[in-house]
């Protein structure tokens, strides 16, 4: 079977109570589902023999700006065994900006959540350590939101403070 | 380095540091303290500051802090064209630019559904090999001389002016390169910089030997190195290391094989692993790495097909300039790509190839504009440093130095 099937085969199985929605573009599979099965559809990919998705390769976001669920997160998995990647992604609403975080199945999530955290403000409920990435702590905004223009805020930055 | 207080350090930052009391030393000094590494440290690579946590002189947690390069390229991609951002990928990754223009371009013709000539697809080959060689040579170079052997150093440097002359002699430019262009190269490869590749790769081999055998044989050398800063395969893989930092860990793990991309499944080469997993053998996987690459680049040399290097492809690729100052058709196409951009269809797509330091990859999502929607640069310094706090607990604050020269982060691709 081919692997993109088998992916889909396989969650459908084991989860037959969710919703997943798939698409292809350019040969590359994405599974859509609902954020709250985000966790253990994640632990299934990871912890299933045949699928064997070990490698997170990366966590972001996407800022659809005036859509109703504004952000979708983005994960890239990899399977070493089946040199396969799949795209699992979650919509996350601005009202309730937070999804569960995945650093329990892969510790690589930790760094990416945390500037995905950053750059949108999605909180990634409980994640061990969630600082900012980039940007000082004391920073307010998140500057990959479309709302926040490219120029910046002007004073948004504080400088060092003197001895 | 300088010791810090309670109240330099930020609070979250102090919990974080303060949480792990998995190692205890019986006979070390009473007081224990954190050390502020960097940014400005010559031995980080860059502008990286670690915040160490010591018992006497062992590292007991660390806390990597990252953004002080963070230049915002992410921000910046969103609001120009796909062409635009080409001469941005080489400060990613500046010690290997030409991997970033070749990572960037494949990204975006995989977007658009269009593919090079053959003949630009091996000069881009040619191109991300030299740029392997060149990094690695600075990463060798600049880890032999964190731990003290400084001639290493000017040796490698010297093989890489070589390469810096090359693509001088190819695109103009020795070090920003910004050479691919979407749908080929800017320009053939002439015949001089072919027949200097050639010169090139054939004195190399001799070369490595002389600097392999100036660090092999060196006992300080293999002796700072050895059995410092390992980490298992599985460990390696699940805190997201890729590169040879990977495949110093044992795992066969390189995208030039396992997603095969360009022409690499044409060319005969071998994955190099080490199942050690510590700095030496993240070294020794660079110094063979080298090698292969040279193999690489003298099966492209060899079989460098004939043809244009740029696609006949008037929406989506830059017309040559000496028909834009000629031909009407071929100047309304410059001008509209230059102002509204190449218009790829609205999708995603997710591109990655395998970098100096690892999986390079581009993830781009278009609403079927002339800039991207969204665009992420997935930088494998960024998810190699991850693993520092891992690698460096329980060593000495001398092989802090040894190990992060060994994983070779560079701080323009962490910080973006």
């Amino acid at each position: 079977m081919d692997i993109k099937d088998l992916v889909v085969v396989k969650l459908k199985e084991k989860f037959p109570k969710y919703n997943f929605e798939t698409s292809e573009f350019r040969n590359e599979l994405t599974v859509k589902l609902d954020k709250k099965n985000i966790v253990k559809v994640c632990k299934f990919l990871k912890e299933n023999e045949e699928l064997d998705f070990r490698l997170c390769e990366d966590v972001t976001a996407i800022d659809w700006a005036k859509r109703t669920d504004r952000f979708t997160v983005v994960y890239h998995i990899f399977s070493l065994k089946n040199n396969f990647r799949l795209r699992l992604k979650a919509d996350v609403d601005e009202s309730d900006c937070s999804i569960e975080t995945v650093t329990s199945v892969w510790k690589s999530a930790n760094w990416a959540e945390r500037e995905a955290y950053d750059m949108y403000g999605i909180k990634f409920k409980g994640h061990p350590d969630l600082r900012r990435m980039y940007m000082p702590e004391e920073f307010e905004y998140h500057p990959l939101r479309k709302d926040f223009p490219l120029m910046g805020i002007p004073g948004s930055l504080p400088l060092p403070k003197k001895n | 380095m300088e010791k810090l207080t309670k109240e330099d350090v930020n609070p979250k930052i102090l919990e974080t540091l303060l949480a792990d009391t998995d190692i205890t030393v019986e006979d070390a000094l009473e007081n224990e303290m954190i050390l502020n590494m960097g940014p400005q440290h010559p031995a980080t690579h860059g502008v990286l500051r670690v915040l160490l946590r010591l018992d006497g002189e062992t590292v007991v947690s660390s806390v990597p802090e990252l953004g002080y390069l963070h230049r915002g390229y992410e921000k910046m991609a969103e609001n120009m064209s796909y062409y635009e951002f080409i001469p941005h990928t080489d400060r990613l990754d500046y010690l290997s630019p030409m991997m970033n223009n070749v990572a960037w371009v494949l990204a975006v013709e995989k977007l658009a559904g269009i593919e090079a000539p053959p003949r630009a697809q091996y000069i881009r080959m040619l191109i991300a090999e030299f740029a392997r060689m060149a990094s690695h040579l600075v990463a060798i170079g600049a880890l032999a001389m964190d731990v003290g052997a400084l001639t290493v150093f000017l040796w490698t440097l010297r093989e890489r002016e070589k390469i810096l002359d090359i693509w001088d002699i190819l695109c103009g430019a020795r070090f920003t390169n910004s050479y691919t262009r979407i749908g080929g190269v800017a320009n053939d490869a002439q015949p001089e910089a072919l027949a200097k590749a050639r010169w090139f790769i054939d004195q190399f081999e001799e070369n490595m030997d002389e600097c392999e055998r100036l660090l092999n044989s060196n006992r300080i050398f293999v002796e700072r190195l050895d059995g410092i800063g390992a980490i298992s395969g599985d460990e390696a893989i699940d805190l997201g290391m890729t590169g040879p930092s990977l495949r110093g860990s044992g795992i066969e793990f390189d995208l030039r094989r396992n997603s095969p991309y360009l022409c690499y499944n044409d060319m005969d080469f071998k994955v190099i692993t080490y199942k050690e997993g510590d700095a030496l053998a993240r070294y020794f996987v660079r110094a063979d790495e080298t090698r292969e690459s040279v193999k690489i680049i003298r099966q492209v040399l060899d079989n460098m097909p004939k043809g244009d290097v740029l696609l006949n492809q008037p929406k989506k690729v830059l017309p040559k300039k000496t028909e834009i100052y000629s031909r009407m058709e071929e100047l309304i196409h410059d001008f509209m790509i230059v102002n509204f951009g190449i218009n790829p269809p609205v999708g995603e797509i997710y591109h990655a190839i395998e970098g100096s330091k690892g999986e390079l990859g581009f993830y781009f999502v278009s609403k079927g504009e002339g800039k991207p929607w969204k665009c992420k640069i997935r930088s494998p310094s960024f998810c190699n440093l991850q693993s520092l706090p891992k690698l460096i607990k329980g060593y000495m604050i001398s092989d802090v130095v040894a190990i992060i020269g060994s994983i070779d982060p560079i701080m323009g691709e962490a910080d973006k």
